[in-house]
């Protein structure tokens, strides 16, 4: 177990070095000079030769890189070119409007979703069985920005009963949670759709086991028979989904943000992407894939603990 | 994704002469959802090819006259936008959109996948480093890699295409792959090798043809996310920009009509979910129908 957590942390570190030079280089390459960006149109060709060498761009790229790397590794990702605000601060004050929706959001996945698709799958091929099954087929082909939307249009703009959008107060107040609740159910959906299927499938797959059978034939209660010993088991393949679906959902909150008129790092990148604004877009692409690969990285680790047969070799 | 999807010599030659192909297809066929997501699939690509004959109003004619009309008002089937164009003429025109950004960034991105895959696959040489490559674009959850190109190339509809075959080729790498490796250590291949086949003609002949199956669910479901994508960058303003009729710049249009016309976002949105709901039970139905171990469910 610590021989696999030690193997997988080396290859994060890789994995992490990878991402950063590909994030650097590929903004290095974009066409567009970040001299002319902030110097504007009007600046003179000393200017921008004063810009170039104040940034150190006139430098060769591997050195940029590496100095870029150092930044990071104290936690400077450089200075936005429209705002000269530092990218830390911008993301750390955005930080916590994105943490807030993706949890929010994969609370309300996993939690309809392992429920709608045990239910489907103890009751196999009754009403509820066909509407859950129903759910996961819509709730993944529904795009995220149009529910959202349609929902703002329905319980917003309708019935009045949510507000349009934003995230401002605190989650501990009644209108933090009110805020979160259109967010979290416009990004939760596919998640909890793509929860509920693999759910119904791996339980139905556990309840027609052997040791599901012979438990039954010793006389084990119903409720702890589903709920105790075959839970375990089913949620093996679920927790994968779970864990694969992070990053779905990671991605997803970039456009709710943006429905929502959620201030957040989705917002911040996309603002950020059309301005061509280069640091800020490395800074919150470069934290979205870290987050990402380290959630994943801890789904091995709980994936391993769950099931004891599973070793990594 | 599993790669003993592959068809094996020895279920190929077990059951009668009938064609794979045909079989294949009468399975696919007995499955409801997906002949349902075919019929779906089968008017897209009808009315992208006939959109001229299909329409009264160009999708960019404007009609100051008649703003923000309902679905069915005066003789506009689904009603028309802010700036008087007809919604049916701009959601019609948009499937060509969809349909031709879809298939050109999946084909794109099957060859890219093909090439590293097979490559990787064949070579052990090459392995290592090809699957770094494509660990480090499976790095980037989501849309967040064909977002980071078009930070990189600018916003339009063709780096939208680029954006999305680039992020399609790890996932088919890695099928192509599993796929590759699986057919590679059987006999036949040896039995190749030692009557000098070259590598080209093994990998293109006896691998190759040994992945299509995996390779048609992929590009399949691969069809709704890269359709799903392009809205979903064009709704964001990185895609697709005003006046194109492309589905989500017109959901994102709508989105300031809410008030008093809520069928102009509330009518592409639905165009899209029928959409990869079809390609989605399709891709579904070929896996099942493709997989010759495994029984139709339901």
């Amino acid at each position: 177990m610590i021989g696999l957590v030690v193997r997988r942390l080396f290859q994060l570190v890789l994995l992490l070095l990878g991402i950063s030079f590909l994030v650097f280089m590929s903004m290095f390459i974009a066409p567009g000079d970040p001299a002319t960006i902030i110097g504007g149109p009007t600046a003179s060709n000393s200017d921008l030769e004063a810009i170039r060498v104040d940034l150190g761009l006139d430098r060769p790229v591997l050195v940029q890189y590496f100095d870029y790397l150092g930044g990071i590794l104290q936690g400077d990702f450089g200075y936005s070119y429209q705002t000269g605000q530092s990218v830390t601060e911008a993301i750390l004050t955005r930080f916590p409007n994105t943490i807030k929706l993706a949890s929010a959001s994969m609370a309300v996945a996993i939690i309809i979703g392992i429920i709608a698709g045990m239910i489907a799958a103890i009751k196999q091929n009754s009403w509820i069985d066909i509407s859950s099954t129903t759910f996961s087929l819509a709730g993944v082909s529904i795009p995220n920005f149009w529910l959202g939307t349609m929902l703002i249009l329905i319980f917003a703009v309708n019935l009045q009963w949510l507000p349009v959008g934003g995230l401002n107060s605190s989650i501990f107040t009644f209108q933090g949670v009110v805020e979160l609740i259109l967010p979290a159910i416009t990004l939760g959906t596919a998640s909890a759709a793509l929860i509920a299927r693999m759910s119904r499938s791996a339980m139905l797959e556990v309840i027609k086991s052997d040791y599901i059978r012979t438990a039954k034939a010793k006389g084990v209660k119903r409720w702890s028979l589903i709920w105790i010993h075959a839970l375990r088991n089913a949620m093996i393949p679920v927790v994968t989904v779970i864990g694969i679906n992070f990053g779905a959902l990671l991605g997803g909150t970039i456009i709710t943000e943006q429905v929502f008129a959620i201030n957040g790092i989705g917002r911040l990148m996309i603002d950020a992407i059309a301005a061509r604004d280069f640091p800020v877009v490395q800074g919150t692409v470069l934290l979205v894939a870290a987050i990402f690969v380290i959630v994943n990285l801890i789904v091995d680790i709980i994936y391993a603990l769950i099931d004891p047969r599973i070793t990594y070799n | 994704m599993p790669s003993n999807l592959a068809l094996n010599g020895k279920n190929a030659t077990s059951r009668k002469q009938e064609s794979n192909l045909v079989k294949t297809f009468k399975r696919l066929l007995k499955n409801k959802l997906a002949v349902f997501g075919l019929f779906i699939i089968a008017i897209l690509i009808i009315i992208a090819v006939f959109a001229p004959l299909l329409v009264s109003q160009g999708p960019f004619e404007q009609n100051l006259s008649e703003t923000e009309l309902g679905v069915g008002e005066q003789g506009h089937l689904l009603g028309t936008d802010n700036y008087g164009r007809d919604m049916w003429s701009r959601l019609i025109y948009g499937a060509r959109i969809s349909l031709v950004v879809g298939l050109s960034s999946v084909i794109l991105g099957l060859i890219g996948g093909l090439i590293l895959g097979l490559l990787g696959g064949y070579y052990k040489k090459l392995d290592g480093i090809i699957m770094r490559i494509v660990d480090l674009l499976f790095a980037f959850p989501g849309i967040l890699l064909a977002m980071l190109i078009i930070a990189m190339l600018g916003t339009s509809l063709v780096n939208v295409i680029i954006a999305i075959s680039i992020w399609s080729i790890p996932g088919c790498a890695r099928i192509v792959r599993g796929s590759a490796l699986s057919i590679k250590k059987q006999e036949y291949i040896l039995a190749m090798k030692s009557l000098g086949a070259s590598d080209a003609r093994i990998i293109l002949k006896h691998i190759l043809p040994n992945c299509t199956a995996p390779i048609i669910v992929f590009a399949t479901m691969r069809m709704g996310t890269a359709i799903l994508s392009t809205s979903a960058l064009s709704f964001l303003g990185l895609g697709a920009q005003p006046p194109t009729p492309e589905w989500g710049a017109m959901i994102a249009a709508g989105q300031d009509f809410m008030w008093s016309a809520p069928h102009m976002s509330v009518i592409p949105g639905v165009a899209i979910m029928l959409t990869i709901f079809a390609f989605n039970v399709v891709g579904d139905g070929l896996r099942d129908a493709l997989d010759p171990n495994m029984e139709l469910d339901g």
